[in-house]
C-alpha cells in the first residue's frame, strides 16, 4: 500500500504521529503538549495540592521561591508551585471536557445540516448562528448564580458555546460530500440515510473533524482561563485562570509576586501555543489541498 | 397484461425546476412521455445526444430522483408510490452501473467492502465470511484476478477499468433481475471498453440479467444491444430491433446518426448526414414535431404545416410491428436514397 494515500480511515494513529513530528510546526507543538500533559496528570500525583494548607501566620505569605517553597506562596501562604500543577490538570480537563461537548453537537449538526439540506438545514443553521451571537459573560453569569460557580457550569457553557464553528466547517465539507456520485449509489443499493452518513460521510470528513478538534482544545482552555480570571471560575478547582484571578485580587501583581502570576500566565500561553501548533500541522497533513485527495 | 416484462416505463415525465438567473422559474422537461419496456433477460440501448434525457430516466427508474409522473414497473410492481423501507427492500432487484468509476465509488473504502456492502444492507450472507466469499466470487466473475488480491486495496488505488469492474461486481452481487448501465465506458480508456462490454455480455448470459443500457454511441448499442430506443430530446423517437434500427432506419434523427456511425456496413456509400445546429434546451422544446428546426426531411418537404404544428407519436411502422417511429413522413421508400 503506497504511502501517500493518507486517510484517517487507511493509516493508524502511528502514521498521523509520524507525520506530525516530521512537521516542525507539529513537532515543537507535540513537545509542549507533551511536557504540558506531564504536568498536568504526572505532577500532581507526586505534588499533591492542598487548598486548605495555609501559612500559619503573616509571615508565610507570598514570600518569594525558598527551599521550602520553590515557586513561593500565595495570599494564604500556600505552595504555588503544587496549585501550578494542579492548576495545569484543571485547565486541561475543563478544556478537554469542554471540547468533546463542542466536537460532539458541532459534527452531530454539520453532518446533519450538510446531508439533508433544505429545511432541516435552515433550521440547524438558525440555531447554530444563535449560538454564534450568545454572550459567554452574561450567561455564565447567570448560570452561575442559579448553580454556583461549579466546574459542571464552566464545561457546559464552554462547551455549547464553541460548536457553531464546528457545524458550520462540517456542514461545508458534508455539502460537498453529498454531492459525490458515491452517495447516490449508495442510496440505489438501498442504504439507508443514517448508513450512508455512517459509512460514508463521517470517514470522509473526519480528518476535519480531528483537526479541527484539537484547535477548539485551545480555544476552550483559552475561554476557561478568560472566564476564571475574571471571577467565574469555581474557587474549590483552581485552574491557571483562577491562580492569574486570585493573584489580581489579593495585589500579587502590585506587589511584584511574579513567581504566583507569571506560571500561570505562561502555562496558559504555552498549552494554546501547544495545540495550536498541533492542531494546524495536522491540518496540513490531512488537507486534500495540501496532498492531492484521495 | 398480458405479456410479462422484466422492466415497463409508462409515460414517464421528469422535469427540473429552473431556478432562472434571469429572475423566470422555468420549467425543463427533461423526459417528456417515454414509455419503454425490457423483456427478461433482454438488452435495450438507450441512444441520445448529451441533454437528451438518458441519465434522468435512469435516475428515476433508480428513485434517485422523484418523476413528475408516468409508472415505473419492475417485474409487474410499480416503483414510484414505493417509500422508505418498501423501496429499499425491493432495490435488491434493480442495480445501476454508474458512467463515471472514479466518483462513484466511495475513494475511502476498500474494494471487498465496496462488494460487501449491498450484502450488508440486505443482510444477506450468515456473517462476514460468507459475504467475503461471495464478494470475492463476485470480484472475480467482473474479471478482477487475483480477487482477494485486488479486494484489499482501497478502491482509490485501482484504475479506471477495474474500478468500473468493482462497480459490476457490486451489482451483480444482488442478482438483480435489471441493471442500468448509464455510458458505463464512457469515462474509459478506449482500449478498456471492450473488456468491460465482454464481462457484461458474459455476466447476461450467466445470470439472465436484463439491461438497459445507455449509450451516446449508436455503435455500441449495436454491438451489444437486442433492440434500441433512440431518445430526442426527452422523446423516444424511433425502437426497433438492433439490426432493424441500424439497417433500416426510419426516422431522420435515427438516419442523421446510422449515416456517421464510422465503417457502416449497413449505408456503405451512402453519404453523412451532419444534423445542424444543437439539441434545444428542454426548457424550450420546439412546437410540433420537436425534430423540426433540426430535420432534413423537414426541410426537403418544404417544412410542411403539420411538423409545425403536430406532434408526432411514436408508432407502429408500415414496415414492421416491431419497429416504431414518430415522424409524420418516415415511409422507409425514401431512406437510403437521400
Ligand atoms: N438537476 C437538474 N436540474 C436542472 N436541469 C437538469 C438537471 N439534470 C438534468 N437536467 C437537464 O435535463 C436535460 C437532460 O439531462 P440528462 O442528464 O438526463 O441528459 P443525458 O442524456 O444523460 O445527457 P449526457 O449524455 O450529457 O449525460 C438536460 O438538458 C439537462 O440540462
Ligand atoms: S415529423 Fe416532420 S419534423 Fe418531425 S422528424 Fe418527421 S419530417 Fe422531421
Ligand atoms: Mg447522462
Amino acid at each position: 500500500m503506497s504511502r501517500k494515500d493518507a486517510t484517517l480511515t487507511t493509516h493508524g494513529f502511528k502514521y498521523f504521529l509520524r507525520k506530525l513530528w516530521r512537521d516542525p510546526m507539529g513537532r515543537w507543538g507535540l513537545l509542549i503538549l507533551l511536557i504540558t500533559s506531564f504536568v498536568a496528570v504526572i505532577c500532581p500525583i507526586f505534588f499533591p495540592f492542598d487548598p486548605s494548607k495555609v501559612g500559619v501566620d503573616a509571615s508565610s505569605i507570598l514570600t518569594g521561591p525558598s527551599q521550602t517553597h520553590w515557586l513561593g506562596s500565595d495570599e494564604l501562604g500556600r505552595d504555588v508551585l503544587r496549585q501550578f500543577f494542579s492548576g495545569a490538570r484543571i485547565s486541561l480537563f475543563v478544556g478537554i471536557m469542554a471540547t468533546i461537548i463542542s466536537t460532539i453537537v458541532g459534527s452531530g449538526i454539520g453532518v446533519f445540516a450538510g446531508y439533508y439540506m433544505g429545511r432541516l438545514d435552515g433550521f440547524l443553521m438558525r440555531i447554530t448562528d444563535f449560538f454564534l451571537v450568545v454572550p459567554a459573560l452574561p450567561l455564565m453569569i447567570a448560570l452561575g448564580a442559579i448553580f454556583g460557580q461549579n466546574i459542571t457550569v464552566i464545561i457546559m457553557v464552554i462547551g455549547f458555546l464553541s460548536w457553531p464553528r464546528t457545524a458550520r466547517i462540517v456542514r461545508s465539507q458534508t455539502l460537498s460530500l453529498r454531492q459525490r456520485q458515491f452517495v447516490p449509489r449508495a442510496k440505489s443499493l438501498g442504504s439507508t440515510n443514517l448508513r450512508i452518513i455512517r459509512t460514508h460521510i463521517t470517514p470522509h470528513v473526519m480528518p476535519l473533524i480531528v483537526a479541527n478538534t484539537i484547535l477548539v482544545v485551545a480555544g476552550c482552555i483559552l475561554s476557561e482561563a478568560t472566564l476564571s480570571f475574571i471571577g467565574l471560575g469555581d474557587p474549590d478547582r483552581i485552574s491557571w485562570g483562577t491562580m492569574l484571578h486570585f493573584s489580581f485580587v489579593s495585589g500579587a501583581i502590585g506587589r511584584g509576586a511574579w513567581w504566583y502570576f507569571l506560571p500561570p500566565g505562561f502555562g496558559i500561553l504555552f498549552i494554546v501555543l501547544g495545540f495550536t501548533l498541533v492542531g494546524h500541522s495536522f491540518e496540513k497533513i490531512t488537507n486534500p489541498r495540501h496532498r492531492g485527495e484521495s | 397484461m398480458s405479456e410479462k416484462f422484466s422492466l415497463s416505463i409508462e409515460d414517464l415525465h421528469v422535469s427540473y425546476q429552473l431556478s432562472g438567473s434571469a429572475g423566470k422559474n422555468k420549467i425543463a422537461r427533461a423526459v417528456d412521455g417515454v414509455s419503454l419496456q425490457l423483456h427478461p433477460g433482454e438488452t435495450l440501448a438507450l441512444v441520445g445526444e448529451s441533454g437528451s434525457g438518458k441519465t434522468s430516466i435512469a435516475n428515476a427508474v433508480m428513485r434517485l430522483l422523484e418523476p413528475t409522473s408516468g409508472k415505473i414497473l419492475l417485474d409487474g410492481v410499480d416503483l414510484v408510490p414505493l417509500q422508505g423501507s418498501e423501496l429499499r427492500a425491493m432495490r435488491r432487484n434493480f442495480q445501476m452501473i454508474f458512467q463515471d468509476p472514479f466518483e462513484s465509488l466511495d475513494p475511502r473504502q476498500r474494494v471487498i467492502e465496496t462488494v460487501m456492502e449491498p450484502l450488508e444492507i440486505h443482510g444477506i450472507g450468515e456473517n462476514q465470511e460468507q459475504r467475503r466469499d461471495l464478494a470475492l466470487a463476485a470480484l472475480a466473475q467482473a474479471g478482477l484476478r487475483p480477487a482477494a488480491d485486488i479486494g484489499d486495496r482501497f478502491t482509490h488505488q485501482l484504475s479506471g477499468g477495474q474500478r468500473q469492474r468493482v462497480a459490476i461486481a457490486s451489482a451483480i452481487i444482488l442478482k438483480p433481475s435489471l441493471i442500468i448501465a448509464d455510458e458505463p465506458v464512457s469515462m474509459l480508456d478506449v482500449s478498456l471498453r471492450a473488456g468491460i462490454l465482454r464481462v457484461m455480455a458474459d455476466l447476461r448470459d450467466q445470470l439472465g440479467v436484463s439491461y438497459l443500457f445507455i449509450t451516446h454511441d449508436l455503435s455500441l448499442a449495436w454491438m451489444f444491444a437486442d433492440r434500441i430506443a433512440v431518445i430526442y430530446l426527452g422523446r423516444i423517437v424511433e425502437e426497433a430491433s438492433a439490426v432493424d434500427l441500424i439497417e433500416n432506419p426510419m426516422h431522420p434523427y435515427t438516419k442523421a446518426l446510422v449515416s456517421v456511425i464510422p465503417v457502416p456496413e449497413a449505408i456503405e456509400g451512402a453519404s453523412r448526414t451532419i444534423l445542424s445546429g444543437e439539441i434545444p434546451s428542454p426548457s424550450s422544446i420546439p412546437s410540433g414535431c420537436r425534430f423540426h428546426p433540426r430535420c432534413p426531411l423537414f426541410r426537403e418537404l418544404g417544412e410542411p404545416e403539420k411538423c409545425l404544428n403536430e406532434d408526432p407519436l411514436l408508432q407502429i411502422s408500415a414496415k414492421s410491428e416491431s419497429h416504431l417511429v414518430a415522424c409524420f413522413f418516415s415511409d422507409p421508400s425514401k431512406g437510403d436514397t437521400q
